[in-house]
Formats: structure tokens, C-alpha cells, sequence
């Protein structure tokens, strides 16, 4: 490969770091969250773009796609397809409450050298096909230098109910950056503030950054988000200024890593939100 | 009659050579994620007609898979109005994203004299979108508008 190209490679795939501060977002778009009956399928977008809700970059990836029933055991993803732009997928909503839908993502990433040869740890961007597999921790040899590790994990979930709403599936791990929502988030309404709890290792996570930003940037010139930060109890309000699908994003850098050598820790929390009249 | 319409060619000839320039200002965004926002500066008769682009700032040299030239479609109304059948990069035309801060370009010297509509648009990524216009006069004439968002003055003085 020509070095420019391994450059530009180098480049795009730092962009597509799962769990930067950086660009690409990446988003779920369900057809719809609040649903009626148990015969009702939810059909599904998944892809990485900056322009919500608009497929122009990356498809997102199903290998790690989890479905959650209502009563917190695992369900079905059905009918999944990858396009050059998005993903799609279906799920039978057959039983009444709340559903989650959704990926976790935990990796390490970081570089050491060997000899003043700078090698790369876990992958960057899309997998490529062709590409060998990427380096692990484990192929750290013991006379590397310059190790630097970074610990990546995030969620990015979508929730959506099918007659009245349940909250099982929002059970927390204790683990991580998770989403503890105060207000159920399929019963969101413009004009009517609702309170989502960020926990951090199951402790609240105060003075956490969330952006929320509306669908629709193509049809408006401004980007319309809002940039808003938790208290002390973890807890975020957001008033809707008007109905219609959000994304909402938020991360944390901090030092609280479990592997060895690591030296710090991005966590990410993503979800997309339905906003109804009121 | 004659003498005065002679003067007022004369006046038209001499145009060119003191040539109008224009001035963008690029505002500096305090945002969490900034990229510098893709431009055109156009050029409309204010009759209607052809638009002339006089610059267009994009990522000229990012190529691949998705080469820079992807996104000036973002710049919806200068797309429109012509951008969408210039082949680029253009001579003179195209260049890099520009840093916050103020760019002068000179106005064409081949401009035939008449009513005008000044366009700057910008888009940024992750950011938004604003089109500013001015309706100028060529020769002598001087205008100035100035953007909220995206955008800082816009000033043209076509000498």
C-alpha cells in the first residue's frame, strides 16, 4: 500500500474511533417508539453520520445488535441488511412494555513501539475486508516501549413500547456509562421538560456534557443542539422544543481503567429519543 | 447629450483597472467541534441570468472514498444556482477551507457594468448553514451585509 493511502486510511480510521469527542456520529432510528397491540414490528436504521437523521457515510453494524423483551430476556433481530450507507433490521414487538434495542462496545485501543516501530492496537473504523486481524493487549511483547492504552466502551440503545409502557429494561449493570431515565423516555412530550439520570459505575454522574440534537438538519441551517450538563445527582432535564426524533450523546473521559497499563478510560452513551406533540 | 454619454463609456472602460474587491469574514465559533466551513462567494445579475462563481473553499485535496468534493452539495443554494455543472477544482475558483478571520478577494475585472446580487454561503460540518446576499452595483457602487450565525460582514467596494 502506498504510504499516502496508509495515511489517509490512518486518518479516516482515527475518525471512526468509536468513542471520540469527534465527529461521526452514530446513531439508531427506529421507525417509530410508542406502539399499539402486540403485532407490531419496529423496523430499524442503523448508520454513522453527521447529519441527523441522514444516511451519507458509514452503515452501522449489526454483528453486535441486542434486542431486549420487555421482561429483560434476550429477543429477536430479524430481516438484517447492510447497504452502502445504513443497516436496517426489524423486531416483532409480540409482547406488551418496553423494549430495548442496542449495541455495547468496549475494546482497547492505544499504540507501543518496538524497536522505534510504532504498532497500533485494536481496530480503527470499519473492518476492511482483507485487512488482518488487529493487534490485541495480548501481542504487546515484553521489550515494547511507549505503551499507551486507552479503554473505550459505550452503549448506544433505543427504547420503544409496545401499550403501556414497563421499565425492566432499564435495569443498570453498575458498569460503565449508563442511562437511568427518570422520565420514561416513549413518554416524551414538546414543550414538557423530561429528566434522564446518567450513572457512572452505578454512581451518578455529576457535571456530565449531553448534547441533544434534532433530525432534520437538512431541511434547517442551524444545528439546532443543545448542550447540557447534569448535577450532582446525575440527573439532566431537557425541555423539547418541538416533536420529533433526537439524538442524544454523551461522553466521559476519565482514569478509572481495569486493564493493566491502561491510563484512561473514554466511555460514550448514545441514544435517539421520539418526541411527540403534546 | 453626446458628450455626456461619452464620458459615462469612458467611466465604464476605466472600471477594470481599478478593481472593486470584496471582504468575508469568517467568524471564530466557540463550539465544542469546529471544522471550517465549506464557502462559495457568487455572483448574480440582479435580473436574473447565470451566476458566476468567483470562489468556492472546500477540501480540495481530500480524495478516496469519500473525496472532498462529497459534500458541496451542502452549500444548497450556490448547488443550485450553478456549482452542481462547475467542473472542479476550477482555475482561480477553488481553494482550501479557510481559518476564521477576513479574506479579500478582487472583484473580476471583466465584470460588464450593472446590478448585482453579492451571494456568500457557508456549511459547516457538524455546524450550520447561512447564506448572505448583497445587492451591488458595478461600477461604484459599495455594500455591505453581515451574517448571524455562520457568517461575519460582507463588504464590497466596487470601485
Amino acid at each position: 500500500m502506498h504510504s499516502l493511502a496508509r495515511r489517509l486510511l490512518a486518518a479516516a480510521a482515527l475518525l471512526s474511533l468509536p468513542a471520540t469527542l469527534s465527529a461521526h456520529r452514530m446513531w439508531l432510528l427506529p421507525s417509530g417508539t410508542v406502539f399499539s397491540g402486540t403485532d407490531s414490528w419496529v423496523t430499524v436504521d442503523a448508520a454513522v453520520s453527521n447529519d441527523l437523521f441522514f444516511f451519507d457515510h458509514q452503515p452501522g453494524r449489526l454483528e453486535n445488535m441486542k434486542v431486549w423483551q420487555p421482561d429483560g430476556t434476550a429477543g429477536q433481530l430479524q430481516n438484517g441488511a447492510t447497504g452502502r450507507y445504513r443497516s436496517v433490521f426489524d423486531v416483532r414487538l409480540d409482547k406488551p412494555g418496553t423494549w430495548k434495542i442496542g449495541s455495547q462496545n468496549a475494546a482497547v485501543m492505544g499504540s507501543f513501539k518496538v524497536g522505534g516501530v510504532e504498532k497500533r492496537i485494536g481496530r480503527r473504523g470499519p473492518p476492511l475486508p482483507g485487512a488482518p486481524a488487529p493487534l490485541t493487549v495480548a501481542d504487546i511483547p515484553a521489550n515494547a516501549t511507549d505503551v499507551k492504552l486507552t479503554e473505550v466502551a459505550g452503549r448506544n440503545e433505543i427504547f420503544v413500547t409496545a401499550g403501556a409502557p414497563t421499565t425492566t429494561v432499564f435495569a443498570t449493570t453498575g458498569k460503565g456509562l449508563e442511562f437511568a431515565p427518570v422520565t420514561h423516555p416513549d413518554e416524551l412530550v414538546a414543550g414538557q421538560a423530561a429528566r434522564f439520570r446518567f450513572l457512572v459505575d452505578g454512581r451518578p454522574a455529576a457535571g456530565l456534557k449531553i448534547s441533544v440534537i434534532p433530525g432534520g438538519k437538512r431541511y434547517r441551517d442551524a444545528e439546532g443542539g443543545m448542550e447540557l450538563t447534569t448535577g450532582a445527582d446525575g440527573v439532566v432535564a431537557v425541555t423539547w422544543p418541538t416533536a420529533g426524533m433526537y439524538w442524544l450523546n454523551a461522553n466521559l473521559t476519565d482514569a478509572k481503567t481495569t486493564t493493566p497499563r491502561a491510563t484512561e478510560r473514554r466511555l460514550s452513551y448514545t441514544t435517539t429519543l421520539e418526541v411527540l406533540t403534546p | 447629450m453626446r458628450p455626456s454619454s461619452f464620458l459615462l463609456v469612458a467611466g465604464v472602460v476605466a472600471a477594470p483597472a481599478t478593481a472593486g474587491t470584496i471582504s468575508v469574514t469568517i467568524p471564530r465559533l466557540p463550539v465544542a467541534e469546529y471544522h471550517k466551513p465549506y464557502m462559495a462567494i457568487w455572483l448574480e445579475p440582479a435580473g436574473g441570468g447565470a451566476a458566476r462563481t468567483l470562489a468556492v473553499w472546500y477540501d480540495v485535496r481530500k480524495g478516496g472514498n469519500e473525496p472532498g468534493t462529497k459534500w458541496l452539495s451542502d452549500l444548497r443554494a450556490w448547488w443550485r444556482k450553478g456549482g452542481r455543472s462547475l467542473a472542479l477544482p476550477a482555475n482561480g475558483v477553488s481553494g482550501a477551507t479557510r481559518a476564521p478571520g477576513r479574506y479579500i478577494l478582487t472583484l473580476p475585472t471583466d465584470l460588464k457594468p450593472g446590478a448585482y446580487v453579492l451571494n456568500v454561503e457557508a456549511a459547516r460540518e457538524t455546524g450550520g448553514r447561512e447564506l448572505v446576499t448583497v445587492p451591488v452595483t458595478v461600477p461604484n457602487g459599495a455594500a455591505q451585509a453581515t451574517g448571524k450565525t455562520e457568517l461575519g460582514a460582507v463588504t464590497l467596494s466596487a470601485r
